[in-house]
């Protein structure tokens, strides 16, 4: 592959899609490297391939599911001419244009890159827990949910999509623990509300867990009270965890800035890293409002700054 | 149905797994779950690509009951039937060459 493209966008959530569909529309042919099947939000599609119901997408006033809509980005974006790679990138090297990327054995060369890798679920980091995933422990409360009917289970976080599994999991579960850290929740209001007027929710506050056990399968959590410390079992059949995410940026250290808390650096109002020709959008750039609707307006804006770049540096 | 992959309920299910003379890798799998979709594709490609093994699928929607006998918590779920058993179970999407080599035993 001695072709030097024009773009190369790493990640096709919201962002990468955007960008993808903005470029090929620029008929800058753009190479799409998704990612590689997985059962976590690091997938192609991104954290919306794990939710159901997107309902605060404009354009949808009914709502529409999570994978449908990321299908749609990605047919929109395919009918402009934009090229898939179902892989994952190996390495970057971002000191010489054209920039070179590594996709295994494979080497692509481009003119401009757009980073969004987006970010994934954060693991409790206990012991059993790789064990136990599949066996009652989920990172997926939509793909695992319909197993525990009637049963009782607990989510952990208290964040926007800890409280939508909550609620979306009573459909199933006869009773629903959600565990939170802290004495108020940071999911949306109206979020929140749902979660308070739902019977089969019971909200632990100022919870932790602190151990996950079971043998064959879950069996239930020792909880820690984060005030006085004391701890309490708490049986359960089943486990999801949402306590929040990390941006997939391990790809960029020592390439690309980063931030304390491991986000890229852009430059405000724009998408552009401190690596000319290198562009960044989507919750890889994001730790403040993390909406697919946020990441796909920062795509658009990455794929109008490389198309700028590229004219001005190709002529 | 694509080609090459059979769809297994309860009716069928024991038979058809019975009867293989070659392993059978089944996937249990349901319409809203998006990493069972995003690995159909892959599953189609090795029901061409390899001889030595069949590939069926179980709709969990359909055919609770067998998600329940083979103690299904999670899908996607491939499980590789030996001689009629089950002989390998494994949990959630993964890439394709991923798969390729956690079922390398049965090609």
């Amino acid at each position: 592959m001695n072709d030097i493209r024009d773009v190369i966008i790493i990640g096709s959530g919201p962002a990468g899609l955007t960008a993808a569909i903005y470029t090929a529309r620029a008929n800058m042919a753009p190479l799409v490297i998704e990612g590689e099947p997985s059962s976590t939000s690091d997938q192609p599609g991104g954290q919306l391939m794990l939710t159901t119901d997107v309902e605060n997408f404009p354009g949808f006033p009914e709502g529409i599911m999570g994978p449908e809509l990321m299908s749609n980005f990605r047919s929109q974006a395919s009918r402009f001419g934009a090229e898939f790679i179902t892989a994952k990138v190996t390495s970057v090297d971002f000191s010489e244009r054209p920039f070179n990327i590594e996709v295994g054995e494979t080497s692509y060369k481009s003119h401009t890159v757009i980073v969004s890798t987006g970010a994934q679920s954060l693991m409790l980091g206990l012991p059993n827990e790789d064990r136990l995933i599949g066996h009652g422990l989920s990172t997926c409360a939509t793909c695992d949910g319909f197993f525990f009917r009637d049963q009782e289970i607990a989510v952990v976080g208290g964040g926007d999509s800890a409280v939508e599994e909550a609620t979306f999991l009573t459909r199933f579960a006869s009773k629903v623990y959600l565990v939170h850290r802290r004495d108020e929740l940071r999911a949306s209001k109206i979020m929140c509300q749902r979660a308070f007027d739902n019977p089969k929710i019971e909200i632990l506050w100022n919870s932790q867990v602190a151990e996950i056990q079971g043998e064959g399968r879950l069996s239930g959590v020792i909880l820690k009270d984060t005030l006085t410390e004391a701890t309490r079992s708490l049986p359960v059949d089943g486990l999801f965890i949402a306590i929040g995410h990390r941006p997939n940026t391990d790809l960029f250290k020592g390439h690309l800035d980063l931030k304390e808390n491991g986000y890229l650096v852009t430059e405000p109002n724009s998408s552009l890293t401190k690596v000319p020709g290198v562009f960044a959008c989507g919750d890889v750039q994001d730790d403040y409002y993390r909406q697919a609707i946020t990441a796909a307006g920062s795509g658009c804006m990455a794929a109008i700054d490389a198309e700028r770049w590229l004219e001005e540096h190709q002529s | 149905m694509a080609e090459g992959i059979t769809d297994l309920d309860m009716n069928s299910f024991d038979e058809t797994i019975g009867s293989s003379d070659t392993p059978v890798l089944v996937d249990f799998w349901a319409e809203w779950c998006g990493p069972c979709k995003m690995i159909a594709p892959i599953l189609e490609e090795i029901a061409v690509e390899q001889e030595n093994i069949k590939i069926a699928k179980v709709n969990v929607d359909d055919s609770p009951d067998l998600a329940r006998r083979y103690e299904i918590m999670s899908i996607p779920a491939l499980i590789v039937f030996e001689n009629g058993e089950p002989a390998k179970k494994l949990i959630g999407a993964k890439p394709k060459g991923a798969l390729l080599e956690e079922i390398g035993e049965f090609l």
